[in-house]
């Protein structure tokens, strides 16, 4: 007895590991310093440039631009949604034509780049400007405001119909037979059951989908409409001075930010119940 | 009116020839910035994934400058900004010189830097996904932590990332159309010169479509090929 607890005094415990300055922590704050000296010296060289004309003159268009951007991201998010109900629905549906048409809608919108898609509604559509005219839609697809918002809805709509079907799939199969053993029908299983967990599910990808959205609106600046990216280049072709970028870099980066931290901020506030 | 294959053949009048250049610059430029993106992506996933805060601090801002700014605006900055840099950098020496950046490195720089961003968030996740065991496994067999690295983690690493770095790699075809901002000449600017030459804008931006399509599609294949190559040496295992 004496013997063991002899041995448990005299067992070596294994040095704690050292907390010096290995190699690893210099390189890292190296790399911290290194990002300090960029923000730094992004800091003072938008204050040492800073130019009192040139913001009272530019920064009315930059907020100008921020709107346009926000209204774009919204209304071609709003629609997509909308149009993402039916593609969603043939896209699980079990008849065929309906499964093969929404399949082909979203591997075309997933797979070619929005400003392609963009280009071939804008200047494309411009192709068949007699029929349109005939037709009454001509003055829709005139304008490059209407043509953005008509790309970027069905961009996203092909987008959101995938999230909406991975979130609906994610939900046990289950709890729709537990649902239909209650009574419950396809409908009502589908509102008070499914979709209250699927958009748990969906939330985060959403968030996403609006990021991707708001970074991927920059683009329509090539197509004259001036949003933020298109009020920037505006400046910088008019002034040559490069902070104009920086200053479009700055109010991106923040919007997308706050957007992501909302979006988790969400997230935490209704999976309160499942944390434990 | 001439016939839409008249334009599209190869020859001094039609476009494919054109449309097929642009195809090769597209492909080079996405084929470039793929171990460039892959590179640094690793690393920053290293860091990120590092038992040093400092390291994963570095790390997480990197992403979150790189992730948060549109593409097209980090394309902008790059080429812009490293040529008002760099002629900074040469005035002092040379004061009437005039520098001229090309614009297919500011695009595959540009493009390496986003790719890398969201290719370290698919590395760390699937270094989350290796247990700690492995590590510990390679160092009680006596390997040094760089073999470790590399003959047991690195394996293993690859077959789970495998999945989200194709995604990736289809995102960054779709996001080399955005150079054609910038002048280089890849598929959609060369077709947006035709549509404007030949009045067939609707033809030639579908085609551009159908191109890209037709790169996904073949890139799937190939992503297939490797998926089931990876796969295969887990199963001789």
């Amino acid at each position: 007895m004496s013997a063991s607890s002899e041995t448990a005094v005299k067992v070596q415990r294994p040095p704690a590991p050292p907390r010096g300055w290995s190699r690893e922590r210099i390189m890292g704050w190296a790399f911290v310093g290194l990002w300090a000296a960029l923000g730094i010296s992004l800091v003072t060289y938008l204050f040492s440039a800073w130019n009192p004309e040139l913001f009272a003159k530019y920064a009315p268009s930059y907020l100008s631009g921020l709107r346009v951007t926000l209204t774009l991201v919204a209304v071609s998010i709003v629609l997509g949604a909308i149009l993402s109900l039916p593609i969603c629905y043939a896209r699980m549906s079990k008849n065929r034509v309906l499964n093969a048409v929404s399949y082909g809608y979203v591997y075309f919108f997933r797979g070619t780049p929005l400003l392609a898609q963009t280009f071939l509604i804008y200047y494309g559509f411009g192709s068949f400007r007699p029929q349109l005219e005939a037709v009454g839609l001509w003055s829709f697809f005139r304008e490059a405001w209407y043509c953005a918002v008509f790309a970027f809805a069905l961009n996203t709509a092909a987008y959101q119909a995938e999230i909406l079907r991975g979130a609906i799939e994610s939900v046990g199969k289950g709890q729709w037979e537990a649902a239909s053993a209650l009574g419950l029908s396809k409908l009502q299983t589908l509102y008070k059951i499914v979709l209250p967990q699927a958009l748990i599910v969906a939330l985060r990808p959403y968030g996403n989908e609006i990021i991707l959205m708001i970074k991927g609106s920059a683009i329509v600046a090539i197509i004259t409409v001036y949003d933020l990216m298109g009020e920037t280049r505006r400046a910088f072709s008019r002034t040559f001075d490069f902070q104009t970028y920086l200053w479009a870099a700055l109010l991106y980066l923040s919007l997308v930010e706050a957007l992501r931290h909302l979006v988790d901020w969400i997230e935490r506030r209704i999976t309160r119940h499942l944390h434990r | 009116m001439q016939s839409v294959w008249a334009l599209l053949s190869f020859g001094p009048d039609g476009w494919g020839d054109d449309l097929a250049y642009g195809v090769l610059v597209t492909v080079s430029l996405a084929l470039v910035t793929l171990p460039l993106g892959l590179l640094i992506g690793f690393l920053v996933a290293l860091a990120k994934q590092s038992s040093e805060a400092s390291m994963r601090l570095a790390g997480n801002i990197y992403t979150t400058i790189f992730r948060g700014l549109p593409e097209l605006l980090t394309l902008f900055l790059v080429f812009y900004g490293a040529q008002i840099g760099i002629q900074q950098v040469v005035r002092l020496v040379r004061p009437e010189a005039v520098v001229e950046i090309n614009s297919f490195v500011a695009g595959m720089l540009a493009l390496g830097v986003v790719f890398s961003s969201y290719a370290s968030e698919v590395f760390l996740s699937a270094f989350r996904a290796i247990p700690r065991g492995q590590y510990e496994g390679g160092y009680s067999v006596g390997l040094s932590s760089r073999q470790t690295m590399r003959l047991v983690i690195l394996p293993q690493l690859v077959r789970i990332a495998l999945p989200g770095l194709s995604n990736l790699w289809l995102i960054l075809l779709k996001d080399t159309a955005l150079v054609s901002a910038i002048g280089l000449t890849d598929i959609v600017r060369q077709s947006s010169i035709a549509a404007r030459v030949t009045k067939h804008a609707f033809m030639f931006f579908g085609v551009a479509c159908l191109i890209y399509l037709a790169l996904a599609i073949i890139s799937s294949f190939g992503i297939g090929a490797i998926e089931r190559w990876v796969g295969k040496r887990e199963a001789q295992r």
